[in-house]
């Protein structure tokens, strides 16, 4: 995968993952532009589209797209499989997850998305797994006494 | 200073604004705020300053002032701020950014870190983003953690290795040991994560593949079969929560598996061997109901195309595909047409059998199903189904969209060309293209129907009359009108003689034909090219029709003082040819001859030659050589030729027609009665040549030109291997070779290779061939370009070596090449 993106009907970015490395100029052009093709496509389309040397794979999920970059060889209908399982994700996480919960937790979002996927590979197959360590993790983090209180270097 | 605002807070205010300017306010004072927050070098609400700044720059707002600040974070001792710095560093300081590599050192000291959800952080952003010199410097760390016994460290470890792989290739070695025992995990994210490693190792290098493919594995067996092995437990085991999908354990690990056995089973009988069974099982037992038994099976469908499997086997493959193309869903459809387009070289007859599904493939509404289904369709025209299939992609040119029609029109042609039931049907199906997409049709496309009809020649009254019938309406479609004009001209005596017999003839005058061309003449809409050729049009006809030449003479003469300087040259000429060479004129405009055409591929290549133009494919190998210099209607050719090669006379003797320009000269001189060549054509005949314009910028008469006669350079067993050749107009030494060869026997050779060499002072290119089969009965024939550099112009040899399969054996042949014309290499 090279890149994920999620964002609204009306074209706001909720979340923006890329896995390769580009110039920020690039990038909002890129975000523009496909946000520009996949908005304007029907209801009666396929998911897929030939994006460059590139295949966007997206899917609708109330309010919020979800669209991934993956390569050529790369398998479409798994990544289906994968965006369905970052919202599963989410969903367990947030407990029926809507879109306010990924605009208001936008880093949680984040840490549910490297639990799952690094360097545009998925690392965890395991629901449970998954959102298990995102949940140790919050453990973690230090209580507001604990975080006034410990040394910061 | 009160406390900086919270973050959610925050983004609740900047929500509340109602216009872009108040949101642009909002977040400058709050910018203003974190900055001043900032330089206090406040500890405390560094994290929320930083947080907010995330949020603020995923609305687009610049954030770089943060870029130390996430440093900090990293480094600091608070598991808080190390999520969020971690998180910074990942959306602000990639590789590009100066200060990305003062992460290393927090990145190293995390990897050690005691609690592993910390060293889970530094590895995943060293895994998503590290730089080249970020990954070498780690590269140690991450290898020791690929070994480590706790699975949530080593899944990550592993992905991180794929990323350093793909950064810094060389250090692939590195990791070698320590894939070992990968794959004798229990942990399904620590064995999806090691497959993707070894698929990333794999495809990299093939040396590594070589050593997966044959090395054992610590304390068990070979890769494959342990892959197998891993795959064949995820099919029967019972139901297992953690890893279900919509009742399928483990989707995800399942198609990387399959993935990596194609790669190891690609041209590999062992390995694709160990792994037949398995994916006969996988293709037979998955459902199919939802999206992800699909998936799988789509991924096992590529994966038996791609290795060495059986048949049986690969005919189940396709008959997947075949069930995915009657699915409703359109994302199985698209991923069914990508695959059989893949396949359809390979596995031709069976893809055969799905065609009318594909064809109707083409009425979907969605784009990419339909510019698949169409490249499927040429794929599988044959001479059976031309005509059903034709019906089809025509009404399909009518209606699609305009991106798709260059191609389309282009396709069709080819296909045309290659199985035409009948002439007629063939002129008929190109008339239909011109008239439906006629300003689609690419440029190059005119001069080769334009060859194509000057050969069918019973049909020329036909297609004239056609094409006038076409053109009367509407003249605006330039390719239509470039090829209408162009006939006119040459067959205008038919059209007005009303000698049609395909169909009812038109009574047409010599007056309205006229018309007709001068007002393409005049017109808006006509491009310089199209002018061109209706002005050549109207001067043919002046040797072609009895009663209007007065007026053609009135209309050339308005045109010698066009502004179009082509045009004006043209007329120019013509006057002169008027004037002072009438004698000449009927022998110059003489009715265009047959040109001669070998095609150049099996039935089997139009997806390849999908798109390309179709002068590729449609090359005009030239005459044998008996081209007589007293053959006026040659001149024509040659006046063509010499133009194109270089305006310069050559002094090659006159029984060669490569001399084209001085041919011409000869000719002029010979009846021009002073005896001396004449100063005044010369240079008009260096100039593009005024008949027969707009082909000239084709490589199809370069050949013509050359005249380089072919040879049979090898016929024995009832292998017949002919040579054309074609010398480079910019290049003198290289000779271009077409080798074309065929079988006459009752059964088709198989895996047939051609190897040429040559004596050391030749360099040698050999291009790939088109096919490997050559079937029986001279139905079809195997094309190949070897390309010839001859510095020294030595009289070139060669000697072949030919291999192939027949009637179920080897073949083996060597020969030496010796009949090189003398044109092809001096």
């Amino acid at each position: 995968i090279h890149f994920i993106l999620l964002f609204s009907r009306q074209g706001k970015l909720r979340l923006q993952k890329w896995y390769t490395t580009l110039p920020d100029k690039e990038k909002k052009k890129i975000i523009r532009e496909i946000v520009q093709i996949i908005l304007s496509r029907n209801q009666r389309t396929s998911s897929f589209v030939d994006w460059k040397d590139l295949k966007l794979v997206y899917k609708r999920y109330a309010s919020l797209y979800f669209c991934c970059a993956i390569e050529d060889q790369d398998n479409e209908l798994l990544t289906l499989e994968v965006v369905h399982r970052y919202v599963e994700l989410l969903d367990r996480y947030f407990g029926n997850v809507c879109e306010l919960d990924i605009i208001f937790n936008f880093e949680k979002a984040y840490f549910i998305l490297d639990e799952f996927i690094i360097g545009g590979e998925v690392q965890e197959t395991s629901k449970k797994t998954a959102v298990k360590a995102i949940e140790d993790s919050d453990m973690l983090q230090e209580t507001v006494e604990e975080y006034m209180n410990k040394p910061a270097f | 200073m009160p406390a900086p605002i919270r973050l959610r807070e925050l983004i609740r205010t900047i929500r509340t604004a109602r216009t872009q300017a108040e949101e642009r306010e909002m977040i400058q004072k709050e910018c203003a705020a974190i900055r001043s927050s900032f330089r206090e070098e406040d500890n405390t609400y560094r994290c929320r300053n930083v947080a907010k700044l995330l949020y603020m720059h995923m609305l687009g707002y610049p954030a770089h002032f943060g870029q130390l600040e996430c440093l900090k974070l990293i480094a600091s001792q608070k598991f808080t701020d190390k999520r969020i710095g971690y998180l910074g560093a990942m959306l602000l300081l990639d590789e590009r950014q100066d200060v990305h590599l003062l992460m290393t050192n927090c990145i190293k000291n995390d990897l050690n870190h005691s609690t592993q959800y910390v060293q889970g952080l530094a590895l995943c952003t060293l895994g998503c983003m590290g730089s080249s010199e970020m990954c070498r410097d780690l590269a140690g760390e991450v290898e020791k953690l690929l070994k480590t016994s706790n699975s949530y460290l080593r899944k990550k470890a592993a992905l991180c290795a794929v990323h350093v792989i793909r950064k810094v290739p060389e250090l692939m070695e590195m990791f070698l040991p320590a894939t070992k025992n990968l794959l004798n995990e229990k942990n399904h994210g620590v064995l999806h994560t090691s497959v993707v490693l070894l698929t990333e190792m794999c495809e990299r290098s093939p040396d590594m593949l070589a050593h997966f493919r044959k090395v054992r594995q610590l304390s068990s067996s070979q890769l494959v079969p342990q892959l197998v092995r891993i795959l064949k437990n995820l099919i029967m085991s019972g139901y297992s929560p953690e890893h279900d999908v919509s009742g399928i354990s483990d989707p995800f690990l399942q198609v990387r598996i399959l993935r990596l056995l194609r790669i190891l089973g690609r041209n590999d009988d062992d390995s694709s061997e160990a792994m037949n069974d398995i994916l006969a099982q996988v293709a037979t037992n998955t459902e199919t109901s939802k999206n992800v038994g699909n998936a799988i099976l789509y991924e096992t469908v590529l994966t038996i195309m791609d290795i060495k499997s059986e048949s049986g086997l690969r005919v189940l493959a396709i008959n997947i595909l075949g069930r995915f193309l009657l699915n409703n869903d359109k994302n199985i459809r698209y991923v069914a047409l990508t695959s059989l387009l893949k396949t359809v070289q390979t596995d031709h007859n069976a893809v055969q059998r799905h065609r009318s599904t594909i064809v109707d493939c083409l009425k979907d509404l969605d784009v990419s199903i339909k510019r698949r289904a169409m490249e499927l369709s040429f794929a599988l025209v044959n001479g059976n189904n031309v005509r059903g299939m034709m019906k089809e992609l025509l009404y399909f040119l009518d209606s699609c969209e305009p991106e798709f029609k260059a191609d389309c029109a282009s396709g069709i042609f080819l296909a045309a060309e290659k199985y035409a039931p009948s002439k007629r049907w063939h002129i008929d199906t190109i008339m239909r293209v011109l008239t439906t997409a006629g300003s689609y049709v690419r440029d190059d496309a005119v001069p080769n129907l334009i060859q194509l009809i000057t050969n069918s020649v019973e049909m020329h009254a036909y297609t004239v009359q056609r094409l006038y019938k076409a053109i009367l309406g509407d003249y605006s479609q330039q390719p239509l009108v470039q090829v209408a004009s162009w006939c006119i001209g040459e067959y205008g005596d038919l059209l007005v003689s009303g000698q049609c017999e395909e169909e009812e003839p038109i009574q047409v005058t010599e007056d309205e034909v006229l018309d007709i061309l001068e007002s393409i003449l005049i017109s808006n809409m006509s491009a310089s090219v199209t002018r061109g050729y209706a002005l050549t049009a109207i001067m043919k006809l002046s040797t072609r029709f009895t009663c209007t030449v007065n007026r053609i003479k009135k209309v050339v003469s308005i045109y010698g003082s066009s502004i179009d300087v082509e045009l004006q040259q043209r007329a120019v000429e013509y006057n002169a040819l008027f004037k002072k060479y009438d004698h000449m004129r009927p022998a110059l405009l003489e009715r265009m001859p047959v040109m001669e055409k070998v095609t150049t591929n099996g039935p089997a290549e139009i997806v390849q030659t999908n798109g390309e133009t179709e002068t590729a494919v449609l090359e005009t190998k030239p005459p044998p050589s008996g081209l007589q210099p007293a053959n006026q209607a040659n001149d024509l050719l040659d006046l063509l030729g010499g133009s194109d090669i270089t305006p310069v006379i050559p002094t090659a003797p006159t029984n060669k027609p490569a001399a084209a320009g001085g041919e011409l000269l000869d000719l002029l001189g010979d009846l021009n009665l002073t005896g001396s060549p004449v100063p005044a054509p010369a240079p008009q005949i260096a100039q593009p040549p005024f008949l027969l314009d707009g082909l000239t910028t084709q490589p199809l008469f370069n050949d013509i030109a050359a005249g380089i006669p072919s040879i049979t350079a090898y016929n024995k067993n009832g292998l017949k291997i002919d040579f054309t050749f074609e010398r480079s107009n910019t290049n003198p030494s290289v000779t271009v070779i077409t080798i074309q060869a065929s079988n006459s026997t009752d059964l088709d050779m198989t895996d047939f290779v051609f190897q040429a060499a040559v004596p050391k002072t030749f360099q040698l290119q050999l291009l790939s061939p088109s096919s490997s089969v050559i079937p029986a009965f001279n139905s079809g024939t195997i094309t190949q370009v070897i390309k010839v550099l001859n510095p020294q112009k030595q009289q070139l040899r060669m000697r072949i070596k030919l291999t192939y399969n027949h009637k179920g054996s080897a073949m083996q042949d060597l020969a030496e090449v010796n009949n090189f014309p003398p044109q092809s290499w001096q």
